[in-house]
């Protein structure tokens, strides 16, 4: 995963608070440049635009320095920082009038993530089964520009609270647990939205693959 | 275990969370079915493809100003001097 300060134990936490502490600029430095990706992500979702996420994560920094001291090493400094930085969203999601409830699921959160043609009816010889197995994709898939344009908006497209769960988890790296404290979900919700995120991600890959021919890897360097 | 029902589990399964005896049934399945085998792995491919993503940062002069205001922090919990 991305990031140099991924997931530290709580030993690394206070290592760190401590250089903070003493003033070591290169740590805290090396500190906003790893977060600062997530903390935007989470922001954004409580805010209008990308300006107020920036100004958000500057205010939680900063509030971040002014609390250093009161950091007891209770919970990992990374859900310290979070806490604080939810703090500041919402104060400006409110004003902003943008909060997204995260507690229960919405009813199109739920059902199938796979398009339910997709598999044999009851009449047919085996109920439930594929109809056509998905076609094959490239063998190595690569982050080519385009592909990452597809991944990326994909990604864009997600409902916000599909997109939360899939940013932090897969992007960011956090584990399942961090993501239900980071969004106060509960572990189900927490799945349900992830899975369905990453199936429509998947999907707009198939998509995509289907109408590359299989050649275009050896001549995407000349377009 | 049907396909249908394969792939609603493939992010729990992934995640470790899936009770012993889904675990088995989605191992059969996995063992037996060429298209759901193909599911999980573009399943994969597209998480890994989502990680490298490259992270949002920070504008530069907001960087800046953050170790600017780093350094003053610094300065003022020197002077606090504990």
């Amino acid at each position: 995963m991305v990031g140099t300060v991924d997931a530290p134990e709580r030993s690394d936490d206070r290592a760190l608070v401590a250089r903070l502490r003493d003033g070591d600029e290169q740590t805290f430095a090396d500190l906003v440049d790893g977060w600062s990706g997530w903390m935007l992500r989470l922001a954004r979702q409580h805010v209008q635009t990308q300006s107020l996420a920036e100004e958000v994560v500057q205010e939680t920094w900063l509030a971040v320095l002014e609390g250093l001291d009161r950091f007891r090493g209770e919970s990992a400094l990374r859900t310290w920082v979070y806490r604080i930085l939810l703090n500041q969203a919402k104060r400006r999601g409110v004003r902003e009038s943008r909060s997204v409830p995260f507690a229960s699921l919405a009813p199109e959160e739920q059902g199938p993530t796979v398009d339910p043609q997709r598999f044999q009816g009851p009449a047919e010889p085996h109920p439930g089964g594929w109809r056509q197995f998905p076609e094959e994709w490239p063998e190595q898939v690569v982050l080519t520009r385009e592909v990452h344009e597809v991944v990326a908006e994909a990604l864009t497209e997600l409902p916000d609270r599909q997109r939360a769960v899939v940013a932090l988890r897969d992007l960011d790296g956090h584990t399942s647990e961090e993501v239900c404290e980071l969004l106060d979900i509960s572990a189900g919700n927490q799945r349900v939205l992830l899975h369905r995120g990453r199936a429509v991600v998947r999907a707009h890959l198939e998509t995509y693959f289907a109408t590359v021919p299989s050649t275009r890897s050896e001549v995407t360097d000349d377009v | 275990m049907t396909c249908e029902e394969f792939v609603e589990l493939v992010t729990s399964y992934l995640d470790g969370t899936l009770p012993a005896d889904e675990r088995r049934a989605f191992d059969e399945h996995l063992a037996l079915c060429p298209g759901c085998d193909r599911y999980l792995v573009q399943f994969r491919q597209t998480i890994d493809l989502l990680g490298e993503l490259p992270q949002e940062s920070l504008s530069s002069p907001v960087r800046e100003q953050l170790l600017t205001a780093f350094a003053a922090w610094r300065r003022t919990s020197d002077t606090d001097g504990a």
